[in-house]
C-alpha cells in the first residue's frame, strides 16, 4: 500500500508535470535547434518568439470567448493557435526579411548573428509588453481536470491523489502530434530532405539546385510554428507572463545543446532531461521517505536536494556538465 | 571545338592569379585528365570550369554555349556535374537520400536513376540505408559519384575521386569512371595517381604553375620523357 | 559649419563636447542635481562598458552575463564594508565555516581522485558524483542549520553575517577579485569550444549569481535589501552642519541643502573620473603593446595566429577575466554610489544589454569609444522615458483624454524605450557597425 503511495506521489508531482514541462522544453528547443542546424546561431529571441506566439494566441481566444465560439471540453485557444501559428510566421519572416537577411548575405559570423537576434529579442519583449503589458494574463477556459485527485483517491482506496489537468494532457498530445509532424516532414518529404543536406552540407546542398532562399523561409515557418505552440502551452500550463519566457530560454538552450545543437532528436530527450532534472533535485521527498520509513519516524526537514528557488541553477548545472564531459551533446549535434 | 572547353582561362581568388591563359576541354564519352605537381592550379582549374571562381579573362563553352556567367548550381541545371574532393556527401543522410538530393533539381519519377547508380555500384544497394558518414572512403566517393549521375549530367566533373582510397579500390573507381564515360558522357578529372590515371584518359593536360604545360592524348602523354621524369616519378 | 574633415579628424573632442553639453543642458532644465546623479551612472557605465570592449573589442567575446559580474562586485562592497553581526557570526558562523570548509575539502578531493580514476572508464563519472553527492549531504548536515541561526537574528535589521567592516573603497579591488574569480572558471568550461557557449555560459552563470545573492539571505539579506553602506565621501547632513561649508555655500548663493547634496555627487563624480583614467590610461597601453597587437591578430583571424603558436584559448580566458575583473570593479561602485545593495535590482539581461549597445554604438575596440557610448546609451535611457511620454501625450492630444487607446499607449511608453533600445543596436549593427568612435586601424 505505502509503495502504490509513493508511486502515486511521485506520478502525481513528478512523472505528468516533467512529462508536461519536458513536452513544453522540448518544443522550445527543437526551435532553438533548427535555427542553429540551418541558420547556424543561437537565436536569442526565441523565448520573446514564444512569448509572442502566446501573446497573438491569447488575443483571438479573447475574440473568440468573447463571441462565445468554443470547443468544450479543450480549451479556447487551441482554436486560437492555428491564427497565432500564422502571425508569428508572418512577424518572423518580416524579422528576416529587415535583419537577419543583410548579414546572412554578408556571411557575418556566428556572434553577429547572435547579438543580432539579442536586440530582435529586446525589440520583440518591448512590443510585446507594449501590446499585452507585462503582467500575468490568463487565458484558459475548457474543462480544468480529466483526473481529479479526490475522485482517484475515492476510486482506488489510497492516501495520495493522481491528478491530471487538461492543460497537461493538451501539451503532452500536442506536443507528441507536432513533434511526429516535424519528423514525418523531415525524413519523408523532398522539402524537408533538402532541409537536412543544407543544414549538413551547405555547399554540396547549393551544387545540388537546392535553394538557400527557400529552406531558410521553411526554417523560419517552422521554428515559429513550434514557438507559438511551446509558447501557447506553456502559457496555457503555468501562465502568459512576457518576463517568465525570457528565463525559459537558458533551459532551452540547456536542451537542445545537452541533446546535441543542431539534432532535433537531442533536442527532445534535451528537454526532458532537464524537465525531469529540475523536478527531481528540487522536489520534497520528505512524504516519500515518511512513507517508506518505519512508523512514527519524524523528519523536520524536506528532504530536498535543492530549494526550489534554485530551479534555473539545474539547468545550468546540467549544461555546465555536458560542456565539460561531452561538447557535442548526447547525439553528437550539428546537423538535422 | 570540344564539346565542353574552359579557354584561356585566367583568374584567381585574390589578387594574384592562379590560372593564366589556362585551356581545358573534353569530348562526350571521353575521359580528360589534369596532372601536374601540387599547387599547380588543378583543382583551380576544376572549379574555374564549373563557375566556383571568378575568371578575369577567357570563357567557358558548354555544347557550343557560353556559360561563363552562370553560377554552379545553373551549370548543373544545364547538365554538368561536379563531384568535390571532400565534403561532397551529406554524411548525417542515407545512401538513398544522398542519391535523392543528387536528383533535387528533377521534377520527373528518379527511381530508374537510382536504380542506374545501384547498377554501376552494386555496394551501395545494400547500404542504401546507412547514413553516409559510416561508409567507407571508397564507399563515400561511390556516393558521391552516384550523388552526382543522379542528374544525368553530360558532363562529369571529378576532384581528385581516388585521394585517400586505397591502390585496389582506385582501380575499381577507375574502371567504373570508364564505365560512366561509355554511356556518352564527357568526364574531366583531376587526378594526384598522375600515371594511372594517364592509362585511362583521352586527353591529358598537364598543369604547370597555371599554364598548360603539355597536352596531348594519355598515351603519349605517358611516352613522352620529359613528362615521365618530370611529373611520373622518373622511370 | 565646420567641414566633414574637421569631424572626422577630431570625432571624439567633439562628440565628448556634446555630450557634456547635454549634460549641463540638463543641468539647466532639470536640475544640476540630476545632471549629477545622471554623470554619475554615465560614469560607471562607462566603466562597464570599458570592461565589455575588452572582451569584445580586443578578443571578439561575447559576454551576456554583466549583470551578474556587476552583482558580484556589489556584494563585495557588501561583505567588505558592512559592520561584522557579531550574534550572528556566534550563532551560526560555526555552521558557515564548516560548510565552506566541506565544500572546499570535497572540491579538493574530486581534483585528487580524478586523475587517479581516469583509467576506470565506466564507473568514473559515478565516483565523482558520489564524492559530490556526499559532500552535499554533509554540508546540508551542517549548513543549514548555521543558515537557519543566523536569518532568525533580529531579522527585520541585520539577518545575515554582516561584512568586515572596512572602508569602501577596499571593496573595489574585492569586487573586481570576485568577478575575476568566477570569470576564471566559467572561462575554463566555455572557452575553446564553439563561440556562442560562451555566451550561453556567462547567461546561466549571471541569472544563477543573482538567484544566489536574492535567496542566500545569511550572506546578504536577499530580498530585504543591505541599506546605509559606508560612504567614502562625506555625507550631507555634516557638511550641513560644518561652519566652512556653509560659508561655502554662502558664496555661492545656493542653499546649504542643495549645496551639499550637489558637493556629494560631485565627489562621487571625481573619484570616479579618477577610476575611469587610471582605467582609460591602462587599456590604451595594453592596447598599444605587442600584447595588445597579438590580442588583435587573434581577433581578426584565430587561425592564423593559432598556426603561429599563439595559444588562443589562454589569451582568450586572460582577456575574459580581465575584462570581467573590469565589471566587478564597476559593480562595486554602483553600490558604493547608490548606498545600498539591492538585489532585485540586478536584471540579468535588461542592463547587460544596454552595456553592449554602448560599446557597440560607441565603438567597439575603442576604448574611448566605449566610454562615450556608456554617457550617450546612459543618458538617453534616462531621459528616454521623459522624452517619449511626452510624445506619446503631444501625439495624442488629439484624442479624447479618456480614450482607452491614449491610456494604453501612455501605459505601454515605459516599454517603448526596451523596444527603441533593441531597434537601435539592430540599425547600428546595420548601419555603422564601426560606432561612433571606430577602431583606430594599426599597423
Amino acid at each position: 500500500m505505502d509503495v502504490l503511495n509513493v508511486i502515486t506521489l511521485l506520478g502525481n508531482f513528478l512523472i505528468v508535470p516533467g512529462l508536461t514541462y519536458g513536452s513544453q522544453l522540448a518544443l522550445g528547443a527543437l526551435g532553438v535547434t533548427l535555427v542553429y542546424g540551418v541558420l547556424r546561431f543561437s537565436n536569442f529571441a526565441h523565448g520573446e518568439t514564444m512569448a509572442f506566439g502566446a501573446m497573438i494566441t491569447i488575443l483571438v481566444t479573447w475574440l473568440l470567448q468573447a463571441s462565445e465560439i468554443s470547443i468544450q471540453p479543450l480549451p479556447t485557444a487551441l482554436l486560437a493557435m492555428p491564427v497565432g501559428i500564422a502571425v508569428t510566421v508572418l512577424f518572423t519572416l518580416g524579422m528576416d526579411r529587415l535583419v537577419y537577411r543583410y548579414h546572412r548575405e554578408r556571411k557575418a559570423s556566428p556572434v553577429i548573428f547572435l547579438i543580432v537576434s539579442i536586440g530582435v529579442m529586446f525589440f520583440m519583449g518591448g512590443l510585446i509588453r507594449f501590446i499585452i503589458g507585462p503582467g500575468d494574463q490568463i487565458f484558459f477556459d475548457g474543462t480544468r481536470f480529466i483526473l481529479k485527485a479526490r475522485e482517484f483517491k475515492e476510486t482506488t482506496g489510497l492516501n495520495e491523489g493522481l491528478s491530471l489537468k487538461m492543460t497537461q494532457a493538451v501539451t503532452i498530445v500536442t506536443a507528441i502530434v507536432i513533434v511526429a509532424l516535424l519528423f514525418w516532414f523531415l525524413n519523408h518529404t523532398r522539402t524537408g530532405k533538402s532541409m537536412r543536406a543544407y543544414s549538413d552540407n551547405e555547399n554540396l546542398a547549393l551544387l545540388s539546385g537546392i535553394n538557400p532562399n527557400k529552406v531558410v523561409l521553411i526554417t523560419w515557418v517552422l521554428v515559429a510554428a513550434l514557438a507559438t505552440v511551446a509558447g501557447t502551452l506553456y502559457g496555457l500550463d503555468k501562465s502568459f507572463k512576457p518576463f517568465v519566457y525570457m528565463q525559459l530560454l537558458l533551459p532551452i538552450f540547456a536542451s537542445a545543446i545537452v541533446g546535441g545543437v543542431g539534432n532535433p532528436l537531442g533536442a527532445i530527450a534535451g528537454g526532458y532531461i532537464i524537465a525531469f532534472s529540475e523536478l527531481i533535485l528540487t522536489f520534497a521527498y520528505k512524504r516519500v521517505v515518511l512513507y517508506l520509513a518505519p512508523e512514527g519516524t519524524e523528519i523536520d526537514s524536506l528532504v530536498q536536494f535543492l530549494g526550489t528557488d534554485y530551479k534555473i541553477a539545474v539547468s545550468f548545472i546540467i549544461l555546465v556538465i555536458v560542456l565539460i564531459i561531452r561538447p557535442t551533446g548526447l547525439f553528437r549535434g550539428k546537423t538535422l | 571545338m570540344s564539346f565542353l572547353l574552359g579557354q584561356q582561362m585566367t583568374g584567381g581568388y585574390g589578387a594574384a592569379d592562379i590560372l593564366h591563359d589556362c585551356t581545358i576541354g573534353v569530348e562526350r564519352g571521353e575521359i580528360a585528365v589534369i596532372v601536374g605537381p601540387n599547387g599547380a592550379g588543378k583543382s583551380t582549374a576544376m572549379k574555374a570550369v564549373f563557375g566556383m571562381m571568378p575568371l578575369r579573362h577567357g570563357q567557358v563553352l558548354f555544347d557550343g554555349e557560353d556559360v561563363s556567367g552562370l553560377r554552379p548550381e545553373e551549370r548543373v541545371k544545364k547538365g554538368m556535374g561536379f563531384v568535390p574532393q571532400t565534403h561532397n556527401v551529406f554524411t548525417s543522410m542515407s545512401v538513398e537520400e544522398n542519391l535523392e538530393m543528387g536528383a533535387f533539381i528533377r521534377d520527373d519519377n528518379i527511381q530508374d536513376s537510382i536504380a542506374q547508380v545501384y547498377d554501376l555500384f552494386p555496394i551501395l544497394k545494400q547500404k542504401r540505408r546507412q547514413p553516409a558518414g559510416e561508409l567507407s572512403g571508397g564507399q563515400r566517393q561511390q556516393v558521391a559519384v552516384g550523388r552526382a549521375l543522379m542528374t544525368h549530367p553530360k558532363v562529369l566533373m571529378l576532384d581528385e575521386p581516388t585521394a585517400g582510397v586505397s591502390p585496389i579500390v582506385m582501380d575499381e573507381l577507375f574502371d567504373r569512371i570508364i564505365e560512366i564515360a561509355r554511356l556518352d558522357v564527357a568526364i574531366l578529372m583531376v587526378e594526384q595517381n598522375a600515371k594511372q590515371a594517364l592509362e585511362i584518359a583521352d586527353t591529358g593536360y598537364v598543369l604547370v604553375q597555371g599554364h598548360n604545360k603539355f597536352t596531348d592524348s594519355g598515351e603519349a602523354l605517358l611516352a613522352n620523357p620529359e613528362v615521365r621524369r618530370a611529373f611520373l616519378g622518373g622511370v | 559649419m565646420f567641414d566633414s574633415g574637421f569631424y572626422e579628424k577630431h570625432r571624439a573632442p567633439i562628440l565628448f563636447t556634446v555630450m557634456a553639453g547635454l549634460l549641463i543642458l540638463v543641468g539647466f532644465i532639470q536640475s544640476w542635481g540630476v545632471s549629477l546623479t545622471i554623470l554619475n551612472l554615465c560614469l560607471i557605465s562607462a566603466i562597464m562598458a570599458l570592461g565589455v570592449n575588452i572582451q569584445w573589442g580586443y578578443a571578439g567575446l561575447f559576454n551576456v552575463g554583466v549583470m551578474g559580474f556587476a552583482a558580484l562586485g556589489g556584494l563585495a562592497g557588501v561583505l567588505v564594508s558592512m559592520p561584522p553581526v557579531s550574534e550572528a557570526w556566534q550563532a551560526g558562523g560555526l555552521g558557515i565555516l564548516s560548510g565552506l570548509l566541506i565544500t572546499f575539502g570535497t572540491v579538493m578531493a574530486c581534483l585528487l581522485v580524478w586523475p587517479r580514476i581516469k583509467h576506470i572508464n565506466r564507473w568514473r563519472y559515478w565516483i565523482v558524483f558520489g564524492i559530490i553527492l556526499s559532500g552535499y549531504a554533509l554540508l546540508r548536515v551542517f549548513f543549514d542549520p548555521g543558515v537557519d541561526a543566523i536569518e532568525s537574528i533580529d531579522p527585520s535589521v541585520t539577518g545575515y553575517l554582516g561584512g568586515l567592516g572596512l572602508p569602501i573603497l577596499v571593496a573595489w579591488p574585492v569586487g573586481a577579485l570576485f568577478a575575476a574569480g568566477v570569470a576564471f572558471v566559467i572561462g575554463k568550461i566555455a572557452l575553446g569550444l564553439r563561440s556562442d557557449y560562451l555566451a550561453i555560459a556567462t547567461l546561466g552563470i549571471s541569472e544563477i549569481i543573482i538567484f544566489f545573492i536574492k535567496n542566500e539571505e545569511w550572506l546578504t539579506r536577499g530580498v530585504k535589501n543591505v541599506n546605509g553602506l559606508p560612504r567614502p565621501v562625506p555625507y550631507e547632513v555634516d557638511l550641513q552642519q560644518a561652519v566652512w561649508f556653509q560659508d561655502l555655500a554662502m558664496s555661492l548663493g545656493m542653499p546649504v541643502d542643495d549645496a551639499s547634496s550637489i558637493f556629494v555627487k560631485l565627489c562621487y563624480a571625481l573619484l570616479f573620473m579618477v577610476v575611469i583614467a587610471v582605467l582609460l590610461w591602462l587599456s590604451e597601453t595594453a592596447l598599444r603593446s605587442p600584447w595588445g597587437r597579438m590580442m588583435r591578430s587573434i581577433r581578426d583571424n584565430e587561425t592564423a595566429a593559432a598556426a603561429m603558436g599563439k595559444d588562443v584559448t589562454w589569451q582568450h580566458l586572460r582577456v575574459f577575466v580581465l575584462g570581467s575583473a573590469v565589471i566587478g570593479l564597476a559593480g562595486a561602485m554602483l553600490t558604493t554610489l547608490d548606498g545600498q545593495f539591492t538585489p532585485v535590482g540586478y536584471q540579468p539581461l535588461r542592463f547587460t544589454f544596454l552595456i553592449w549597445v554602448m560599446v557597440i554604438i560607441g565603438g567597439s575596440g575603442n576604448n574611448w569609444g566605449a566610454v562615450l557610448g556608456g554617457f550617450f546609451i546612459w543618458f538617453f535611457w534616462i531621459e528616454a522615458e521623459p522624452i517619449g511620454l511626452w510624445l506619446i501625450e503631444t501625439l495624442t492630444t488629439g484624442m479624447d483624454p479618456t480614450s482607452p487607446i491614449r491610456a494604453h499607449l501612455l501605459e505601454g511608453a515605459a516599454h517603448m524605450r526596451l523596444m527603441t533600445v533593441g531597434i537601435i543596436l539592430l540599425v547600428a549593427l546595420r548601419y555603422a557597425p564601426e560606432g561612433l568612435i571606430p577602431e583606430r586601424k594599426r599597423l
